[in-house]
């Protein structure tokens, strides 16, 4: 034990090394850097020049920034509980040993592997007017066709449907991981317990899986508000802003308008979102746990 | 409030392999019946299709006059232990033990007094706003009891329930669940690989292998007239010694056998005439072996290892032929391996089996 004491030098710390390096130079200096980007009058092609919180006052005086909090806040209310839900539900129907679920799983899971840019070009033709699928529904029942990807409030909508579409399979796979992890014996106690199903259900397959569902939400938090791609690619933000979610707007104002202070400054703001919107989630669970022990 | 239980024609197959074949048992009121059997005999299988957790193929199962193979699990009146116990982890043991009267709808104020009353049975009563994972293994036990107590169930099943216990605590709660037993009444059906636990708890023991039943009796009654051999050597430590039968003779009181390798044994066995003793073995277990001087009549046995226990001495040894055979001393034994001695059996306390393993005892008292 003294002699393994003795020996344990700093050399020993080159093994962490790669790894150290990796996360400095690809995440702890570029999280520097954008902070003291925020900070400086910045274009492209200039040079930069300190001007403190200048940056910050000017992005949240920005109404386009605050209906892109808007959108996305939204966006991420309503995406990320229906992903919870529906990845949760597909997780119990599946979580069965027969072919049959197994050949489900993978497809529900297959949609995950697309890149953003199919996504988007499939719900498109989902949406698109005239010749997409809804309006084609639309016109065999006679229904006066909505234009998806060009009204205000279907927009967001659209590109919400996608996104769970898209992002279902991982929340899913999460969830049938737990729910294995369950013991088979419980279940066979709450059978002799006399439980119905919704019992079994709320009092002990739920409380068995929370921390899973409590990660599924924190991950997807995280995932949602960085919406872009999607929003980008279907409706390009619009009608009038309508679907313009912040990394959109980070993006036009840092690489279409060139002002790249204002962009970091925009970039760190959604930072702060995404961490105290997990930060809260994670409290509220650790709360609820404490009172419940 | 408790039951007695029939098992009739039970058989359990999974596509072609059969689990368990033409069981029938039937199980006194207030009855403390063991499942004994090595692993993959059947006999959590049968506990689990009285519970109602595993189908049944053919057969029948009645609780008091009720069949109930055809009901859920919930509604058999019956309460199990597992033996992981499957507390509820996110419940406290309040919650745990009340689970089960919630889902029937029963009284608050009734679950709180049954729920006490079993926790002070069980004394755990300082331990009920605990979750299991606060609990050592035993407590988590007892809550397991308690959870099976608060429903009055009509019949108790015990999956292995103590195998999960050190041996210290193992001993106390087989203790403990005979006095359970004796203050509630219950039937009860415990299932166990242990034959200690078996031995010490069941009125009856149901000795199960290969799929049926191989000998139904009290503790005594299997130990001392096992129905054959596969019973005779997996009851009893250490296991019955089974020497090899020559040749057989009639007498007037009973068969003396000659054994390889060590020449003849008087028994009082009376054997059919037709008995073939090709493939037959004499069964003798250690504690019906004396060791008598070198001039008296016996085996002569060359010592290989000695067990000492304290309170009695277990030599293994070797015949002429080299056939084993496990003899016993008192515990102030001065044996030495390499010894040899003379080993004198009891004529009443020996048993013969036939090449199908069919047991033939002496029925004179040892």
């Amino acid at each position: 034990m003294a002699e393994s004491y003795r020996r344990s030098r700093w050399s020993n710390g080159l093994f962490v090394v790669p790894y150290l390096s990796v996360f400095l130079t690809l995440l702890v200096f570029p999280l520097g850097w954008g902070i003291w980007l925020s900070l400086n009058k910045v274009d492209l092609f200039g040079g930069e020049r300190f001007i403190g919180l200048k940056n910050y006052a000017r992005v949240l005086s920005d109404p386009i920034f605050g209906q892109a909090v808007k959108n996305t806040v939204i966006f991420v209310g309503v995406s990320v509980p229906t992903l919870v839900i529906l990845g949760l539900f597909l997780a119990l129907a599946l979580n069965k040993t027969t072919k049959g679920s197994s050949f489900l799983r993978g497809v529900f899971f297959a949609s995950s592997i697309l890149s953003v840019t199919i996504v988007t070009l499939i719900w498109r033709i989902v949406f698109i007017p005239n010749d997409g699928l809804m309006s084609l529904i639309f016109n065999y029942f006679g229904w006066q066709p909505i234009g998806f990807l060009s009204t205000q409030g279907w927009s967001l909508f659209s590109v919400g449907v996608a996104t769970v579409w898209w992002c279902i399979g991982l929340p899913m796979m999460l969830f049938l991981a737990a729910l294995q992890q369950i013991p088979k014996d419980l279940y066979e106690a709450a059978a002799l317990d006399n439980a119905t199903r919704w019992r079994v259900l709320t009092r002990i397959t739920l409380p068995s899986i929370k921390s899973t569902i409590m990660l599924v939400a924190v991950i997807q938090v995280v995932m949602q508000f960085q919406l872009f791609g999607q929003a980008q690619l279907m409706t390009n933000g619009g009608p009038a802003g309508s679907s313009r979610p912040i990394v959109m707007y980070i993006y036009e104002v840092g690489f279409l308008r060139w002002d790249i202070g204002m962009g970091a400054a925009a970039s760190q703001i959604l930072f702060l979102i995404i961490l105290c919107a997990a930060m809260l989630q994670y409290w509220i669970s650790t709360r609820k746990e404490e009172a419940d022990a | 409030m408790s039951a007695s239980i029939s098992i009739k024609n039970i058989t359990k197959r999974y596509d072609s392999v059969t689990v368990l074949d033409n069981i029938n048992l039937h199980i006194q009121d207030g009855e403390f019946v063991v499942f004994l059997g090595p692993s993959g005999c059947g006999k959590s299988t049968l506990l689990r299709m009285i519970a109602g957790l595993e189908s049944i193929t053919e057969g029948s199962i009645e609780i008091g006059d009720k069949r109930i193979d055809t009901l859920p699990p919930g509604q058999r009146g019956i309460a199990m232990v597992f033996q992981s116990y499957a507390l509820y982890p996110h419940m406290t043991t309040r919650q745990n033990m009340a689970f089960g009267l919630e889902n029937v709808k029963v009284a608050r104020d009734e679950i709180d007094r049954r729920v006490n009353d079993a926790a002070k049975i069980l004394e755990i009563d300082h331990l009920l706003d605990r979750k299991p994972g606060r609990l050592s293994g035993g407590q988590r036990q007892r809550v397991a009891i308690g959870r099976a107590i608060v429903k009055e169930p009509k019949a108790f099943l015990f999956d292995e329930p103590l195998s999960n216990l050190d041996a210290a605590l193992r001993g106390r709660t087989r203790l403990e669940l005979a006095q359970l037993h004796q203050r509630l009444g219950s039937t009860m059906i415990f299932v166990t690989h242990d034959q200690v636990e078996a031995m010490t708890l069941a009125d009856r023991i149901v000795i199960m292998h290969k799929q049926k039943i191989e000998q139904i009796g009290t503790p005594m009654e299997i130990y001392q007239y096992p129905v054959s051999r596969f019973v005779a050597e997996f009851v009893g430590s250490p296991p019955m010694s089974m020497l090899p039968i020559n040749n057989i003779e009639n007498t007037e009181n009973g068969v003396t056998v000659e054994v390889s390798g060590a020449g003849k044994v008087t028994t009082s066995i009376t054997l059919p005439t037709d008995f073939s003793a090709k493939d037959a073995v004499l069964g003798i277990r250690a504690e019906d072996t004396t060791l008598v001087s070198t001039q008296e009549k016996g085996l002569d046995l060359t010592i290989k290892v000695i067990e000492r226990l304290g309170d009695r001495t277990l030599l293994y040894g070797t015949l002429a032929d080299g056939t084993e055979l496990i003899a016993e001393d008192s515990g102030r034994s001065k044996t030495k391996a390499g010894d040899v001695v003379r080993v004198s059996v009891s004529p009443h306390a020996v048993h013969i089996f036939d090449a199908n393993g069919l047991a033939y005892h002496s029925h004179m008292e040892v």
